[in-house]
């Protein structure tokens, strides 16, 4: 448990001082054509070097120090459920400025728009969720 | 609305954040997502599965907290869009992360560094209809 939260705080740490916390700031990565700012690269840039080594270095081991396996995917199929949810992430990321990761550290300043869109958000989860059950019962 | 180009912050903090993504996986052997962690606390299948998503939650929320208390800082957060756009945009966000089972975190990041082919679909995917709808209600509804 400690060492969740730990992780959890090293994490929203990095949200924070990255940027990824601000709309203004993510968006105008996206904005190319008009007030561009690069910055985010740098983030993706950080945290995938960061991750790719360490994932070589750690996965390597027979098991993680705190459980008996790791714990990765097991689906490997590109599916249109994979496709048409990653492009609605996308549209809506590009309506609020939020993605989860960036909104979640983010509730711990009591910002009202985060906590606007996090609600949102729990409740899209809910709902896809609850309708994701019913399609794999009716098929 | 101009933002000033951070390249040492955003580098560090994405150091920061691969960091939490390869310790996570080195203790408890998990994908630091934060589609993940969220869906685990707020739609729970086991005990055991909550509450290691709680702990890394608490430790997310608690990350500005800390921060301010310790060294006065606090992060920019301007947001251009109106009340009505966080709350479509954050419905669609859910429904989105929950099909396509993961978000910037969790394929942009580390699924990417494992190179998983899923992962890199749904980043290239993300980011192109993050950049059209960021594009079209800048350049043409706004334009």
């Amino acid at each position: 448990m400690i060492l969740g939260y730990l992780i959890g705080l090293i994490f929203g740490t990095g949200i924070l001082i990255s940027g990824m916390a601000n709309p203004a700031k993510v968006l105008n990565f996206f904005d190319v054509f008009g007030t561009w700012d690069p910055s985010l690269a740098f983030v993706m840039g950080g945290a995938l070097v960061v991750t790719f080594i360490g994932y070589r270095v750690v996965l390597k081991q027979p098991s993680p120090l705190a459980d008996s396996k790791f714990h990765l995917p097991t689906k490997h199929d590109i599916d249109a459920r994979l496709i048409a949810g990653s492009a609605m992430f996308g549209v809506g990321w590009g309506i609020a400025g939020f993605c989860p990761g960036g909104a979640l550290p983010a509730l711990g300043t009591g910002n009202a728009s985060v906590m606007i869109f996090v609600t949102a958000l729990v409740v899209g989860i809910w709902v896809a969720t609850w309708a994701g059950r019913r399609i794999l019962v009716a098929a | 609305m101009e933002t000033s180009f951070t390249p040492l912050m955003s580098l560090a903090g994405g150091a920061l954040i691969g960091l939490s993504a390869v310790l996570l996986m080195a203790t408890l052997g998990r994908i630091m997502g934060a589609t993940g962690v969220l869906t685990g606390v707020i739609v729970p299948y086991t005990r055991s599965d909550w509450s290691w998503r709680a702990a890394v939650l608490a430790g997310m929320i608690s990350a500005p907290v800390l921060a301010a208390l310790v060294t006065g800082f606090r992060p920019e957060i301007s947001v251009p869009g109106t009340p009505l756009m966080l709350v479509v945009g954050g419905l669609i966000v859910g429904v989105g992360v929950t099909f396509g089972a993961g978000c910037t975190s969790g394929h942009g990041v580390c699924g990417n560094a494992r190179l998983s082919p899923r992962s890199l679909v749904a980043t290239g995917v993300f980011m192109v209809a993050t950049a059209v709808t960021v594009f079209v209600i800048r350049h043409v509804v706004g334009g």
